[in-house]
């Protein structure tokens, strides 16, 4: 019988090779470039730009007003300036958690890697964005107001390593949520293979339910992620 | 004691503070109910928010299970 965690086991399907590094192009490279596809979908949509929405030009001006609202209830006034970075992460973030709920295809989210990057990507932005905004005054964020001098260094300590454990937790909540629920699928879809026709319905009707909370669980997740990268973009550009 | 059976204790072990984690979300989802039902008019509020906070705690959770995950399938 196979394990529950084989599915995420990454499969080349055109080996490269270049030079000794393996660059090939695998099954989680595919199903990424579908999340870009679905992008490329947005830029034909909103080919006409009229001002009054056609049917197709609904969705991304949805996607777009989503974002919007959550930058601006961050930010403010100046959210549009913003509004391209977390619209690419929410749409990566979405696309990852998504597409894996398709039959046959694989959630590239699901990987600490790809969301360990995605994390470091995020957070450097922001930190850069807020270096650029200040100077050195930015580093003022790392010592709260009012606090006693003789506790400085350590306060200070204390807020670097909470800042640099966002990172870690960013990228372990993502991954975690997507492992746990395709585990937990495919767990369910072992007994009922376990116990053939008569019996196994049982399984399958539990993993309808789970199916609808990994639904849910894709959302909420992708809505996490962008919305504490907002979070920590306010921190970033207002400094308390 | 043999590695094998102490990775079992081990992973065991490990997911016994979902027990906290389980208390934690009842409390968040009734703390939201009584504020509902004391002033129906930010329903709409606590409805969006109680989500997100759902998620913050049930993160805790699957750190636990990734670090037992983690336990199990590696040396």
């Amino acid at each position: 019988m196979h394990s529950p965690l084989e599915q995420f086991v990454i499969k080349p399907m055109f080996h490269i090779n270049v030079a000794n590094v393996d660059i090939s192009f695998t099954q989680s490279s595919l199903w990424m470039m579908g999340g870009i596809a679905f992008a490329t979908f947005f830029l034909i949509a909103l080919r006409g730009k009229n001002t009054v929405p056609t049917r197709w030009q609904n969705i991304p001006e949805l996607f777009y007003e989503l974002v919007y609202g959550m930058v601006a209830s961050q930010i403010g006034d100046k959210a549009s300036k913003y509004v391209p970075f977390i619209f690419t992460v929410l749409m990566t973030v979405l696309m990852g958690n998504f597409l894996g709920l398709l039959p046959y295809s694989f959630t590239y989210t699901s990987h600490i890697i790809v969301t360990a990057s995605l994390a470091t990507i995020c957070l450097t932005i922001v930190t850069l964005i807020g270096i650029v905004l200040h100077g050195w005054h930015f580093f003022s964020l790392f010592l709260p107001k009012g606090v006693p001098m003789f506790m400085a260094p350590l306060m200070i300590m204390i807020e670097v390593i909470s800042y640099l454990s966002r990172i870690i937790s960013l990228s372990v909540r993502l991954f975690a949520n997507m492992v746990a629920g395709h585990t937990m699928l495919k767990v369910f879809a072992l007994f009922s293979t376990m116990f053939g026709i008569g019996i196994g319905i049982a399984p399958m009707l539990i993993n309808v339910c789970f199916y609808a909370l990994e639904l849910l669980v894709a959302l909420v997740q992708a809505y996490i992620f962008t919305m504490l990268t907002c979070i920590y973009l306010r921190d970033a550009v207002e400094l308390h | 004691m043999d590695a094998e059976i102490a990775k079992l204790y081990t992973t065991t072990l490990c997911l016994v503070p979902l027990c906290f984690v389980a208390v934690s979300l009842a409390w968040i989802f009734t703390t939201a109910i009584n504020a509902m039902a004391r002033n129906p008019s930010v329903v709409n509020d606590i409805k969006g928010a109680s989500i997100l906070y759902f998620a913050f705690t049930e993160a805790i959770g699957l750190f636990a299970l990734v670090v037992s995950l983690l336990i199990l399938f590696t040396a």
